[in-house]
C-alpha cells in the first residue's frame, strides 16, 4: 500500500510539473481558426508567428527572455473565442495576437481589456474592434471601412460597373463591409439594383445567380470569404453571368484560386499592399521562401505584430499588459510591413488598401 | 416567364439531390421506425469519396468523362454503402430491443462522429475538384435573359431517374423488395415466414446509402467543392423532404425532394436570398401542424 501511495504522489507531482513552459519564458498567445473553413488564413498567421518568434529568440529574446507561442483553435466562432479567451485570461499571456475573426475578436477582447492583457489583432477588420475604447487593443490589419472607402471609390472613379449588386454572407465582417460599400455608393448617388445576401457554408447559389442574370447586372461586390466568392464565381460563368466581381480581404488565399478555377480570373478585391514587395522586408521573405512558405496574406502582418510587441516590451521594460499598451500606442515601430505608429484607437498608421485582381492562380496589383 | 424556367431547373436540380438522400430516410423509416440522423453525414461521405475517385481517377489517365463518372458512381456506391451497412451494425443493430429513443441517440452520436471522422482525416478545409463538364445550351433567349441549363444540370436529372426507375424495379419486382415490403408492414410476421429480418434491414441501409452515394457524387459535380460539413444542412433538408412527402413512402420522398427544392429556388429567386432555408423549414411546420402524414402518407392505423 505504502509502495502504491509513494507512486501516486510521485505521479501527480511529474504531471504538475509537465508543463514545458519555463516560468521566465514570455508566452504569446495565437487564436484564429485552425477548424473550419478559414483554417488556410489561420496557417498564414501560425507561419508569420513562428517565423517572428524564431527571429527574435535568436536575437535574445525580449527583455532577455524567451519567446514561446500558445497556439488556440476559436474555429472562427465567438462561443468558442470567449473560451480561449477566458483560457487565456487564467493563464495570463504576455500577449494574444488574434483573434483572426472579427465575429471572435470583438468579444475576446473585452475579456481581454478585464484581464489586462494586450490584443493586436493581424487580420480581423471590423471597425468595432477598435471603436470601443479599449485601450488595450490593436491591430496591423486594416478596417473594412477603409477597405469599403477604396472598393467604391474605385467602382466610381474607374466605372466598374452600372448595374451593381451587392452581397454579403451575413457574417460581421461580410455584412459589415456590404453595408459600408452600400453607404458609400448611395451617398455618391449611385443606386445597387440587387442587395442581397447568402448562408455561409452553403454551396447552391444557382438561384441567386439566376436573379443576378435576371437583373442584368454587370458588378457584382461580394463581401464575404472565399469559399464561397470562389463558387459564386464558378457558378456565376457556368450560367453566363458575365459581370465583374469584386470583394475585399476574405478573397486573398490561394484557396480561392483552386476553388474557383479559370472562372476565378479577373475577380477584384482590395488588400493591404503586399509587404512582400516592400524592399526592407526582402532578406525576410527570402527566408520564408527558402523555406518553402510563400508569404503571402496575412502571413507579414502577424509578423510585424509580434515585432511591434516585442519593441514595445522592451520599451516598457516589462511584461505588465497596461504599461506595454501605453508603449504601443507611444512607440514608433520598424516593422516587416514598414515603420508604423498605432493611434488612439489601436489602428496602424499604414497605408490602407489597394485593389488586386486574381489571374491565373496568384493575385497581382491592378494598376 | 424565362426567369420563372431558369428558377425551375435550378430548383430541380437542386431538388433531385434533395429527393435521393430522402429516400435513405424515407426507407429506413419504413423497415425500423427511426430517423437515420446520421444519413446526412453518409452523403457528406459519399461525395468525399466522389472527390478523392475523380482525383484518383484523373491521376490514372481516364479523364473522358461519361467513363469517369459511371466508375466513380459505381465507387463510391460501394464504398458509401460499406460505411452504411457498418453505421447500422454498429449504432443501430444492437439496440433494436431498447426503448424507442436510444437509437435516436445513438444515430445523432454516429453523425457527430461521422462529420469529426472526416474532418481528422480529409482536414477542415474545403476540397474542390476542378470543373468536370462544362458547357450548356441555351434553351430559351427571351427579353434579354437566356435560360441555360448546363450539361451537368441534364446529367444529374437523367442520373435521378434512372436511380429511381431502379429503386421502384428493385422494390416492387425482386426478392429483396418483397422482403422489405412485407418488414414494413409487420416485422414480426416477416421473421416468421423466413424472411431474414436482419439481413433485409442491413440491405435497406445499404441501398439508402448507395442513393445517398449517388447524391453525393452529383454535389461533387456540380458544386465541385465539398467539406465535412455538407452533410448537416442537407440532411436536415433532406429529411424535411421526406417527412412533406410522407415519411415510409418512397415516391413521396422523391417528391418530397423536388418540391423543397422548387420552394428553395422560387423563394430565393422572387422574395430573398437571405431566408431561402427559413422558407424550406416554414414548409416543415407546417406540414406538421396541417398534415403530419405528408402528401403520400397514410395515417397510421391501428387495427384492434
Amino acid at each position: 500500500m505504502k509502495i502504491q501511495r509513494i507512486l501516486t504522489v510521485s505521479i501527480v507531482l511529474l504531471a504538475l510539473n509537465t508543463s514545458l513552459v519555463q516560468a521566465n519564458d514570455v508566452v504569446v498567445g495565437v487564436a484564429g481558426p485552425a477548424t473550419g473553413q478559414y483554417a488556410a488564413f489561420y496557417d498564414q498567421i501560425i507561419h508569420g508567428a513562428k517565423a517572428a518568434t524564431e527571429v527574435i529568440n535568436a536575437a535574445g529574446g525580449v527583455n532577455g527572455n524567451k519567446v514561446v507561442l500558445d497556439i488556440q483553435d476559436d474555429a472562427c466562432d465567438p462561443k468558442q473565442a470567449v473560451a480561449v479567451a477566458n483560457k487565456f485570461a487564467a493563464q495570463k499571456p504576455a500577449v494574444v495576437i488574434g483573434h483572426f475573426c472579427s465575429s471572435s475578436a470583438i468579444p475576446a477582447s473585452e475579456i481581454y481589456a478585464d484581464a489586462g492583457i494586450p490584443m493586436i489583432a493581424s487580420a480581423a477588420s471590423s471597425p468595432t474592434i477598435t471603436e470601443r475604447g479599449l485601450a488595450n487593443v490593436f491591430r496591423t490589419s486594416g478596417r473594412d471601412d477603409l477597405s469599403a472607402v477604396v472598393a467604391y471609390n474605385a467602382i466610381i472613379k474607374q466605372k466598374l460597373g452600372t448595374k451593381i449588386a451587392i452581397i454579403n454572407d451575413k457574417s460581421t465582417y461580410g455584412r459589415g463591409l456590404a453595408d459600408n460599400v452600400k453607404a458609400g455608393l448611395n451617398a455618391a448617388g449611385v443606386q445597387e439594383v440587387v442587395f442581397d445576401s447568402l448562408t455561409q457554408g452553403e454551396k447552391d447559389f444557382s438561384t441567386l445567380i439566376s436573379k443576378l442574370k435576371f437583373a442584368n447586372v454587370d458588378l457584382v461586390f461580394f463581401g464575404g470569404y472565399f469559399a464561397e466568392g470562389g463558387l459564386l464565381v464558378r457558378q456565376a460563368r457556368e450560367q453566363g453571368l458575365k459581370a465583374t466581381f469584386m470583394g475585399g480581404d476574405g478573397m486573398a488565399s490561394s484557396e480561392f484560386a483552386s476553388i474557383a478555377g479559370a472562372a476565378g480570373d479577373g475577380f477584384l478585391f482590395t488588400f493591404y499592399p503586399d509587404p512582400r514587395n516592400n524592399p526592407k522586408a526582402a532578406d525576410i521573405v527570402k527566408k520564408f521562401r527558402d523555406s518553402g512558405y510563400e508569404p503571402e496574406g496575412y502571413t507579414l502582418y502577424t509578423y510585424a505584430a509580434i515585432q511591434a510587441y516585442a519593441k514595445a516590451a522592451e520599451d516598457a521594460k516589462s511584461f505588465d499588459g497596461n504599461k506595454v499598451s501605453k508603449a504601443l500606442h507611444s512607440g514608433t515601430f520598424n516593422t516587416v510591413i514598414g515603420e508604423m505608429k498605432f493611434d488612439k484607437k489601436g489602428d496602424p498608421s499604414t497605408e490602407p488598401f489597394i485593389i488586386y485582381t486574381w489571374e491565373g492562380g496568384k493575385y497581382k496589383p491592378l494598376i | 416567364m424565362g426567369y420563372f424556367l431558369q428558377q425551375t431547373i435550378n430548383g430541380l436540380t437542386l431538388g433531385a439531390i434533395y429527393g435521393l438522400v430522402a429516400l435513405g430516410y424515407t426507407m429506413v423509416y419504413g423497415i425500423v421506425g427511426m430517423i437515420n440522423f446520421a444519413h446526412g453525414e453518409i452523403y457528406m461521405i459519399g461525395a468525399f469519396i466522389s472527390l478523392i475517385a475523380f482525383t484518383a481517377l484523373g491521376l490514372v489517365g481516364i479523364t473522358w468523362v461519361p467513363l469517369a463518372i459511371l466508375l466513380v458512381l459505381v465507387i463510391a456506391v460501394l464504398f458509401t454503402a460499406v460505411y452504411g451497412w457498418a453505421v447500422e451494425r454498429i449504432a443501430y443493430r444492437p439496440l433494436r430491443r431498447s426503448f424507442r429513443l436510444a437509437p435516436l441517440i445513438s444515430a445523432i452520436g454516429m453523425s457527430i462522429f461521422l462529420q469529426n471522422y472526416v474532418q481528422v482525416l480529409q482536414g477542415a478545409r474545403t476540397r474542390s475538384l476542378p470543373q468536370m463538364l462544362s458547357g450548356g445550351f441555351t434553351l430559351w433567349e427571351t427579353e434579354g435573359f437566356s435560360v441555360q441549363v448546363t450539361f451537368i444540370q441534364i446529367c444529374i436529372v437523367i442520373l435521378t431517374f434512372c436511380l429511381m426507375g431502379l429503386l421502384y424495379h428493385a422494390v416492387e419486382k425482386t426478392r429483396f423488395g418483397r422482403s422489405q415490403r412485407a418488414c414494413e408492414q409487420d416485422m414480426e410476421m416477416a421473421g416468421m415466414t423466413g424472411i431474414n429480418v436482419s439481413r433485409t434491414i442491413s440491405i435497406t441501409f445499404m441501398v439508402g446509402a448507395a442513393l445517398a452515394a449517388a447524391a453525393g457524387l452529383m454535389t461533387t459535380l456540380y458544386y465541385g467543392s465539398v467539406d465535412f460539413f455538407i452533410g448537416f444542412l442537407a440532411g436536415v433538408k433532406a429529411f424535411t423532404a421526406a417527412v412533406l412527402g410522407g415519411i415510409g413512402s418512397i415516391p413521396g420522398a422523391m417528391v418530397g425532394g423536388l418540391f423543397i427544392g422548387l420552394v428553395e429556388a422560387y423563394w430565393g429567386g422572387y422574395v430573398s436570398g437571405a431566408y431561402k432555408d427559413v422558407s424550406v423549414f416554414a414548409v416543415l411546420i407546417l406540414v406538421l401542424t396541417i398534415r403530419p402524414t405528408g402528401l403520400f402518407g397514410r395515417p397510421h392505423m391501428e387495427k384492434v
